[in-house]
């Protein structure tokens, strides 16, 4: 009853607006509804659909307390060089307030050369630290306490070398590995579908990431074993709802080869984490944290049985968006920057990366990253947006959006369950075609001036190059190859060839963990294309076949 | 009837294809025929593409910072095949201090983010050989 | 560079450039190829056909590789269609072919197939003659098996290959009533899917209508997952038979003489089509001739033996 008068108010208002919009004609392209009222979430039940912080299905938040306990993790990613230059760094901001670590790793290491190999040519510690052997992994935590910092590492098809190492460092500073605490991304599937930087082909890759599971289970229970990641799938081009769906479907990939491989899926369910974009359309963002989070819940719950709530908690990290920030007036970003920021926050993230004003031109500067951080700090402390949990709940657009999000989730998800799961979907170059007609979509919006980027098609101006921007000269590929002469005089090379060959013989057999012999390859300084070279020769290489 | 024919190349480790995904299919519906070799190619695989196709135009994309090595490289070798009259095109997080220097190397132009690919076409039009 | 000469010594540049000069219909196309052709016929080629998804640049690329073991040089050409919107296209095969790139026994080239007025399966053809007269031992021929001119392509192939996947659905009907029957050789691509041994009994079914030109010769259908290079040895192994029963039994003779026949009629085709088009239906005659018909001012019979007759004279 209450609902006719509404409606009938409601259209009364609408023939209202339209005669208006004659007159003052609107932005009529615009996809979201002009208002949105009761009617927009018609059947909307709070405990169902909202429930309370910390409880199913989590849509505001996972834990009780939020921030109202403790702020968000200012986890700001840095790592360019060499070891010694990026713990400068990583000191510089652990000083300033930042409360967490994640280390950007150039791309040799991310796939599996040392920086001497001819594949590494001009690209060593440009995108992030080159690290070919524990000897550089102990400087890049040189001074840094790892008992008392949580990590996250950047890492994924040789994730399982890099969190060895880790534990490696952390065993020499005397802090056992039921102590650490971080996070290794280790999201294989991404990679296939959107980010590039694989090695092995899905089946080896997907027994690395099991493995990993099982032997942190055991040994490094405080560390996230994935981050299952949807920040890569929005930069290469995705929507929103793309995002958190071809997101949700990887991670129900790694749950079902997890328990195909005989874990109890409350074993380690806990530790699965995401990572997701802040992007600019700062409510639509809000949306998709608040329904990312009741999707998770939902099969976590419902598909795969999962009892303990610890299962059903989409914990994430956020990132703002890098493909978002412009070359052009590059100051604009710290605007942009900050609205992304109060979408993660509002949306509820568990850690947050801002990005610097200069990434669209180079890494970033010292001072630009202070004023990334700080950002962080202004939303947290100066904003309000923090003082209360999900302070959107209850919005009928947020509640309308979220549920039409979660719905678009789902009908991906359904989608992909009948290619037969994200990997066969990959494999089928489906989820990449998706992405790409978004992308190319956004961009011939752009051109087509139906979406409006401040400084770059509309409010140009003509402008100076931007200067002091950080650079990576070419000596670091020489500095790198000197240390790893240095390594190879100096350890055992009989005892580095018989663990390679351990390793070798390991790789052939499905049943063996290999971790541990990853991790007395790392001790005794095999370098980490040696140790990828032997899997290598076992597992193959992935080649992608994207068409386009 | 001759077609202009481009190669879409992505030298080196990055594997941020967005960008030269994008391009390509702006090319593709702009009426040329393009070639896509993916990711992760060393600056012989892409010169041996360009040579086996006879391409016009050779676009590479780069974002890890690698381009003042990897760029000139393909030029390079795109010489010593004697392909000699192909334009070669960059694209990517390049900072303006490194545009001169890739233009000396024969980087006939240099897009940085935000272009729009109609520039592009417009440029491929205007100066292919 | 005298382009023939050069191919002859095995210059890749020369080899390019002669079949951009025959793709873009320059000057010096029909002297390349005047020169060229004495020097051909030595290659063994290998036409590859399938349905879009079917993985048949995947396949071809690992066959390449086999034949490269087998100590082969090896040939390719792939042909992608083009937009019929824009006019432009996507050359998506050499992704698949990357690791190919490093070895001199090797050349591919992509081909769009641009449309108008047919000269794509003569531009193909020029395309493999060059390949063979630069000394490539196979050349294998890659198209999407939708329309008829790329079907016509593999057709005048020594030994055609049929590509197919399980899980197409209907969509085999439409295969079945097209390019099956054209197959020397048929391959089940992405054998480790649902529903591979369903197609092969229909397509051992299918094989019982037997066709002429295989009279002697049962097809095998060999299965693969050309994406984990499984059983591309097999598939090599049934091209060899197939060639081996074609030379045994004269038949690879009547093929080559059968597709030097077509090609000279297409030749032929293209030109006198050309002819008519610039003089004839370019002609402000004709569209008067149009504006009559629409009219109803004339028939269209009378008008084609007028045109046919003065064409003809």
């Amino acid at each position: 009853m209450a609902n006719e008068t509404l409606k009938a108010g409601f259209d009364a208002y609408m023939a209202k607006a339209d005669a208006a919009s004659a007159k003052f004609p609107e932005r009529a392209h615009l996809e979201p509804n002009r208002l949105y009222t009761p009617l927009d979430i018609e059947g909307f039940d709070y405990e169902k659909d909202l429930g309370f912080p910390g409880e199913y299905p989590f849509t505001r938040g996972v834990q009780p307390t939020m921030y109202r306990g403790k702020f968000w993790t200012m986890r700001m990613y840095a790592g360019f060089s060499t070891a010694e230059e990026s713990n400068k760094r990583y000191r510089y901001l652990l000083a300033n307030g930042g409360s967490g670590l994640s280390c950007a790793f150039d791309l040799p290491t991310q796939i599996g050369y040392d920086s001497t190999d001819p594949m590494a040519e001009g690209e060593v510690g440009k995108v992030g630290v080159a690290i070919d052997s524990l000897a550089d992994m102990e400087i890049l935590f040189d001074q840094i306490a790892l008992d008392k910092v949580s990590t996250s590492m950047t890492i994924n098809a040789p994730a399982s070398v890099l969190l060895c190492m880790y534990i490696a460092v952390a065993k020499k500073q005397g802090v056992p590995s039921d102590a650490l605490r971080g996070t290794i991304q280790n999201d294989i599937l991404k990679e296939y579908a959107a980010r590039g930087t694989y090695i092995f082909p899905p089946k080896p890759s997907m027994r690395l990431i099991t493995n990993i599971f099982e032997y942190c289970a055991k040994y490094v229970p405080k560390w996230n074993t994935i981050s299952i990641s949807g920040y890569h799938i929005r930069e290469a081009g995705s929507t929103a709802s793309q995002e958190i769906a071809f997101t949700i479907a990887d991670g129900i990939a790694y749950v079902e080869a997890a328990i195909k491989a005989g874990m109890d899926v409350d074993a380690f369910a806990g530790r699965l984490s995401f990572f997701w974009n802040a992007h600019n359309n700062v409510l639509e963002e809000v949306a998709k944290f608040r329904a990312s989070r009741r999707v998770w819940a939902k099969v976590m719950k419902e598909r795969f049985g999962a009892k303990k709530a610890k299962s059903m908690m989409l914990r994430v990290h956020t990132q703002t968006a890098g493909s978002m920030l412009t070359a052009q007036q590059p100051n604009n970003n710290i605007v942009r920057v900050a609205l992304q920021t109060a979408a993660a926050v509002m949306g509820g993230t568990q850690s947050l990366h801002t990005n610097s004003k200069d990434e669209a031109l180079a890494l970033p500067t010292t001072e630009s990253v202070t004023i990334a951080l700080r950002t962080q700090q202004i939303v947290a402390y100066e904003s309000g947006l923090a003082d209360t949990i999900d302070p959107l709940g209850g919005s009928y657009y947020v509640e309308a959006l979220t549920n039409k999000i979660e719905k678009e989730a789902w009908d991906y998800i359904e989608k992909i369950d009948e290619l037969g799961g994200a990997p066969e979907a990959i494999a089928k170059g489906y989820i990449q075609k998706e992405i790409q007609d978004s992308a190319y979509k956004w961009q011939m919006d752009i051109e087509a001036g139906r979406r409006i980027i401040v400084g770059v098609n509309k409010f140009t101006q003509e402008e100076e190059p931007p200067k002091n921007l950080l650079r990576v000269d070419g000596s670091v590929g020489k500095l790198q190859a000197d240390k790893i002469a240095k390594v190879k005089a100096k350890r055992d090379n009989a005892a580095v060839a018989a663990k390679l060959a351990a390793l070798k013989a390991a790789c052939a057999d499905e049943h063996v963990n290999l971790v541990p012999l990853i991790l007395e390859a790392v001790e005794a300084y095999a370098t980490e294309g040696e140790i990828c070279g032997v899997m290598r020769e076992v597992f193959g290489e992935y080649k992608a076949h994207t068409a386009l | 009837m001759a077609n202009i024919k481009v190669l879409v190349a992505k030298p080196g480790l990055d594997g941020h294809d967005r960008g030269a995904k994008v391009v390509a299919r702006a090319l593709r519906d702009a009426g040329f025929e393009v070639i896509y070799t993916g990711i992760r190619l060393t600056p012989e695989q892409i010169a041996e593409a360009a040579l086996q196709d006879d391409v016009n135009v050779v676009a590479l994309s780069l974002l890890s910072g690698a381009h003042n090595t990897l760029f000139p490289k393909v030029v390079e070798l795109l010489k010593e095949k004697g392909m000699t009259d192909v334009l070669v095109i960059g694209g990517g997080v390049i900072p303006d201090a490194d545009i001169p220097g890739l233009k000396a190397a024969g980087i006939a132009e240099v897009f940085t983010p935000g272009t729009p690919t109609s520039k592009v076409v417009d440029f491929i039009n205007a100066n292919v050989k | 560079m005298d382009i023939v000469e050069e191919i002859l010594k095995q210059n890749r540049l020369a080899l390019s450039k002669g079949i951009t000069a025959v793709e873009n219909e320059y000057d010096n196309a029909v002297d390349i190829m005047t020169k060229i052709y004495t020097h051909t016929g030595h290659a063994y080629v290998i036409g590859i056909t399938g349905p879009p998804g079917a993985g048949k640049s995947t396949l071809t690329d690992k066959i390449a590789k086999e034949f490269r073991k087998r100590g082969k040089t090896v040939g390719i050409v792939a042909i992608d269609p083009t937009s019929p919107y824009s006019g432009g296209a996507i050359l998506g095969d050499r992704i698949r072919m990357m690791d190919l790139m490093m070895d001199s026994g090797i050349f591919i080239r992509s081909m769009a197939t641009r449309g108008s007025l047919g000269g794509l399966s003569q531009k193909a053809g020029d395309a493999v003659k060059l390949m063979d007269a630069f000394g490539m031992d196979i050349i294998l021929v890659e198209t999407v098996g939708v329309g008829q001119s790329e079907v016509d392509i593999v057709k005048t192939a020594d030994t055609t290959m049929v590509v197919v996947i399980p899980g197409m659905g209907d969509d085999i009907q439409a295969i079945k009533a097209g390019i099956l029957e054209i197959g020397d050789l048929l391959t089940i691509n992405k054998a480790d899917r649902e529903g591979a041994d369903k197609l092969n009994i229909e397509m051992e079914m299918m094989l019982e209508l037997n066709n002429e030109k295989n009279a002697g010769w049962r097809p095998p259908i060999n299965r693969t997952i050309a994406s984990k290079d499984q059983g591309t040895e097999a598939v090599v192994d049934s091209i060899l038979a197939h060639r081996d029963f074609l030379m045994k039994t004269g038949k690879l003779d009547d093929i080559r003489k059968a597709r030097i026949k077509s090609e000279v009629t297409d030749m032929v085709n293209v030109r006198v089509n050309r002819y008519i088009d610039k003089n004839v239906v370019r002609t402000a005659e004709f569209d008067e001739t149009i504006e009559k018909l629409q009219r109803r001012e004339t028939e269209p019979y009378s008008v084609v033996d007028n045109i046919v007759s003065k064409v003809l004279k």
